[in-house]
């Protein structure tokens, strides 16, 4: 092999944020890293971990109070650490470019997205005029964007979001930088659209020779996609080698739990599915006698039947407004859908964004109406219930879990006054009752009790999402539907949730309805699955079958996204 | 997979495993303990706190408050007292800055003055901000056709301008009800203003209630079986409040200043009121002669700092409630 000068080598490089007048907080501490011209290297962890700082230093675009506070960073044998603001600039768009994380806020939505890639070929001095515009037309067709012409005058709203990550993408390349930092480029889109964007990255900076640097927190996609990977905890570099070396061996803890526990990686092993089967054994049993219970009982809504939930015939339409106000169109967001979920099973609706499964849920619930169709809620349709008793008593043994953990609990309410809220609208117990009931719940989803008087903000996203859980578990439930309940969440915060929820099933034999758009975790955590495309159901089948045998085109096109998936694993 | 990746690492890209020692792992999102809890309120508290403008504000605020409960503290002289002797004259012992054309002790009458331009901001504000608070509640969370006709009413009302309506307004009062008193006068200036400066709130209150009730803690409090109207009243509104305070606090200051333009246009609290407007109108024909400006000067300073410490406040209140509001 030639040996080749490094394009990009970060030598212990220290990162702080400053916080009050004299107090640095570090961020990242003594990171090292090599990326060599024409490589992919990939940056892996949660978040906090440091790796989007690492990459933001590189441009010098670290927010608010950042400072690089020691070590290196040279770009063909440059410090830019050392270099002065001129220089910087000239490197930025010309030599480094970057995809940025949200392709939601990054474009300007006042201007036409043509003229914003043309900025940046103007701006780098690549072109000017007709020629620019011209290019910028030839920029977009090769990122992957079809009539690019036309699309070129258009505006930010007009694109879906994987179009506007295109869009970033060609704007990132305008200049034909030798490096591009992709930072968590498809976190934010379909799992079917981040594979054509990230192979299509990948075709594009193969031809071009541009060096990669990929920031993600999964593994799996890593692994899939990078030469080199760079794993970071808490500000440092934990391991780092060539990726299939790392994967099939990885030796730092931190690493080992990642290969382990990473959805996009545990959904190949076998062992994830027996867990599952004993999981589902035991749910079963438990669900027996609650229904035997709930039979036997007049305070309870239904009859204690063995399928706790179906749907029949489910269908919304939505009105539309038109043009003009007495213009109307309709859209059909639900499509015939008919499912029933067994007492104890987990039912997991998959999708991509618009493909009606949480319009489902909704309907279920009863926050939207239902055009036509009915649900059916152990015996009892639930559009025929009379009265507010009724009503309150089917409340009572349905409940949901959002998915963005950011919104569904109330700000202004502290842990315990949200957890307590569903038992004091129900008028459950005195309020000596109602706290240790809280104490019990948080101690079921392992917070600790000393969480209760703090307020939503101050706990993170896997944590609001067990408060969420614990919630919903306050009223006993029989039913929990989770709407993208760890969508929004770090895999490994994720794998914790998902065995969470599985062990709350085991224990009180609950049911679940599981909306995702990401199959990695439907195996985890489903017994049956139903494939939703465009409002209707394309295949109906249990887990395994829908792994090992799918029928449909879409659903293997969903199954081959899931990232890592290609990858050999050591000791499947 | 590249074919680099079978080969040996280039240089800079071996193997490397960090000591353990070095990063110890912690528990999967472990809740950190150590912080006290702080509520939304409780963080406002504390920027706040720091923010050396709300104490300067603060201190405004005490002084007035002092001087409307005991204004014997800050004067001996009788503000109702004239002595047409002392007509402009010049500063004395016990009468720091003169008299006016009447014979009246200056400072007295600023001080005695402070009651009823306070009293008709914070009164104003409170029948606005409710107004406004309820309007725009109903608008925002019922919407259709109730919308349009909040808004669209609120929209006329707008329009007119807020000084020029309550001049209209209390010309007419002023014919019908000549002889009402002090409270019965502060009243009618504080029912004026607070009938057409409503709108602003309302827009600002159906403008936040629109982006607060379609987040997902209210689907979760449907689901748990609570009614649309403890949705609003527990969830919604709280949620909406934050920016309704801020432009509250501001607008008490408009309100002061509101309350002395229309007293030095004579229509406002009648000349038997004592207050800062009324002095102010009265001490205008002294500019030109140039003769004691004091008499001018005292009451018209009381006003302004007053309505720069509401202001002040306001901004700090607003530093403090939206952190995108702070500068950095």
């Amino acid at each position: 092999m030639n040996h080749q000068e490094p394009l990009l080598q970060i030598d212990d490089l220290h990162v702080g944020f400053k916080a009050g007048r004299k107090k640095i907080l570090p961020a990242v501490e003594g990171v090292n890293l090599v990326i060599y011209p024409g490589q992919t290297v990939a940056i892996v962890g949660e978040s906090g971990s440091g790796k989007s700082t690492t990459a933001h230093a590189v441009i010098d675009l670290l927010p608010g109070t950042g400072r690089v506070t020691g070590g290196r960073i040279l770009f063909e044998g440059t410090d830019i650490v050392a270099a002065d603001r001129r220089k910087i600039l000239a490197l930025r768009g010309s030599s480094i470019g970057l995809v940025p994380q949200d392709p939601m806020s990054n474009l300007n939505p006042l201007w036409r997205v043509g003229f914003q890639i043309k900025e940046a070929l103007i701006a780098n001095g690549v072109a000017h005029g007709k020629e620019a515009d011209r290019r910028v037309v030839e920029l977009l067709e090769e990122a992957g964007l079809p009539d690019a012409e036309r699309r070129a005058h258009q505006y930010p709203h007009e694109f879906s979001g994987g179009m506007r990550q295109r869009a970033l993408i060609a704007m990132g390349l305008a200049a034909r930088p030798k490096l591009l930092i992709a930072d968590e480029p498809t976190s934010a889109l379909d799992v079917t659209v981040q594979k054509q964007i990230l192979d299509h990255l990948d075709g594009l900076t193969a031809t071009l020779g541009v060096a990669v640097m990929l920031i993600t927190h999964d593994l799996g996609l890593a692994a899939e996609r990078a030469d080199h990977l760079v794993v970071m905890y808490r500000g440092r570099v934990v391991e780092s080698g060539p990726a299939l070396q790392i994967l099939q061996d990885p030796q730092h803890p931190y690493t080992q739990r990642l290969v382990s526990k990473a959805p996009s990686i545990a959904s190949q092993r076998l062992s994830s599915i027996k867990a599952r089967a004993q999981v589902k054994e035991q749910a079963v049993e438990q669900a027996a006698e609650a229904a035997a219970e709930v039979a036997g009982s007049a305070d309870q809504l239904g009859e204690g039947s063995g399928q706790i939930l179906a749907v029949e015939n489910l269908t919304k339409v939505f009105t539309l407004r038109g043009a003009r106000p007495w213009q109307k169109s309709h859209f059909t967001a639900v499509d015939q859908v008919s499912f029933g979920v067994q007492r104890g099973t987990t039912t997991a609706i998959v999708g991509e964004s618009g493909s009606g499964k949480s319009t489902v849920a909704r309907m279920i619930l009863g926050l939207l109406p239902i055009t036509e169709g009915r649900v059916i809620f152990d015996g009892v349709d639930i559009q025929q219930m009379v009265g507010n008793d009724q009503r309150l008593k089917f409340r009572r043994q349905l409940q949901p879990v959002f998915q963005n953990p950011y919104a569904s609990l109330d700000p202004l309410y502290s842990i315990y006054r949200s957890i307590e809220e569903p038992l004091r609208t129900h008028g459950v117990g005195t309020s000596k009752e109602r706290e240790t009931k809280v104490r019990d719940l948080l101690d079921k989803v392992s917070l600790p009790s000393t969480v209760m008087s703090r307020y939503p903000a101050e706990l993170s996203g896997g944590q609001r999402q067990r408060v969420a859980i614990a919630r919903a578990l306050a009223l006993d439930p029989e039913v929990v539907i989770c709407d993208e309940a760890v969508s929004a969440l770090d895999v490994l915060v994720q794998a914790q949730i998902l065995e969470l929820l599985n062990d709350l099933q085991a224990e009180l034999g609950l049911s679940y309805l599981f909306i995702t758009h990401d199959l990695a975790v439907v195996r985890q955590i489903a017994d049956n699955v139903l494939v939703m495309q465009d409002g209707r159901v394309v295949e109906q089948a249990s887990v395994s079958e829908v792994f090992d045998n799918p029928q449909q085109e879409y659903t293997r096109k969903l199954l081959d996204a899931i990232p890592g998936g290609s990858i050999p694993l050591a000791g499947v | 997979m590249p074919d680099i990746s079978s080969s040996t690492p280039l240089p800079g890209q071996e193997r490397f495993v960090a000591s353990v020692s070095d990063t110890p792992l912690r528990e999967v999102d472990a809740v950190d303990t150590s912080a006290p809890p702080e509520s939304q309120w409780k963080e406002a508290w504390k920027h706040l706190r720091s923010n050396p403008l709300f104490w300067v504000a603060s201190l405004v605020m005490v002084v007035l408050a002092v001087m409307i409960a005991v204004p014997s503290l800050f004067t001996s002289a009788d503000p109702q007292y004239a002595n047409l002797s002392d007509s402009l004259g010049p500063a004395r012992d016990g009468h720091p800055f003169g008299f006016n054309k009447q014979g009246y002790d200056v400072w007295a009458r600023t001080v005695y003055g402070a009651r009823a331009s306070v009293t008709v901001g914070l009164l104003a504000t409170l029948i606005v901000a409710l107004l406004g608070i309820i309007t725009g509640a109903v608008a925002g969370f019922f919407g259709g056709w109730l919308d349009t006709i909040v808004s669209r009413f609120s929209d006329i009302v707008f329009s007119i301008p807020l000084l020029l309506a309550c001049i209209s307004v209390i010309s007419a009062v002023n014919n019908l009800w000549p002889d009402r008193g002090y409270w019965g006068s502060i009243m009618v200036v504080v029912l004026a203003l607070g009938a057409f400066a409503w709108p602003q709130i309302t827009r600002q209150m159906r403008g936040a209630i629109l982006e607060v009730k379609n987040l997902e803690f209210v689907d979760a409090a449907t689901a748990i079986g609570a009614s649309r109207f403890t949705n609003l009243r527990r969830h919604i509104v709280p949620n909406a409040l934050a920016p309704v305070i801020v432009t509250s606090t501001i607008s008490l200051g408009v309100f002061i200043v509101s309350e002395a333009s229309l007293s030095f246009l004579g229509l406002g609290l009648p000349s038997t009121v004592v207050s800062w407007g009324n002095d102010i109108s009265q001490a205008q024909v002294l500019v030109r002669s140039g003769d004691n400006l004091d008499v001018l000067f005292v009451p018209a300073t009381a006003l302004a700092v007053t309505v720069l410490g509401f202001i002040l406040l306001g901004e700090a209140v607003r530093e403090a409630i939206d952190p995108k509001a702070r500068k950095s």
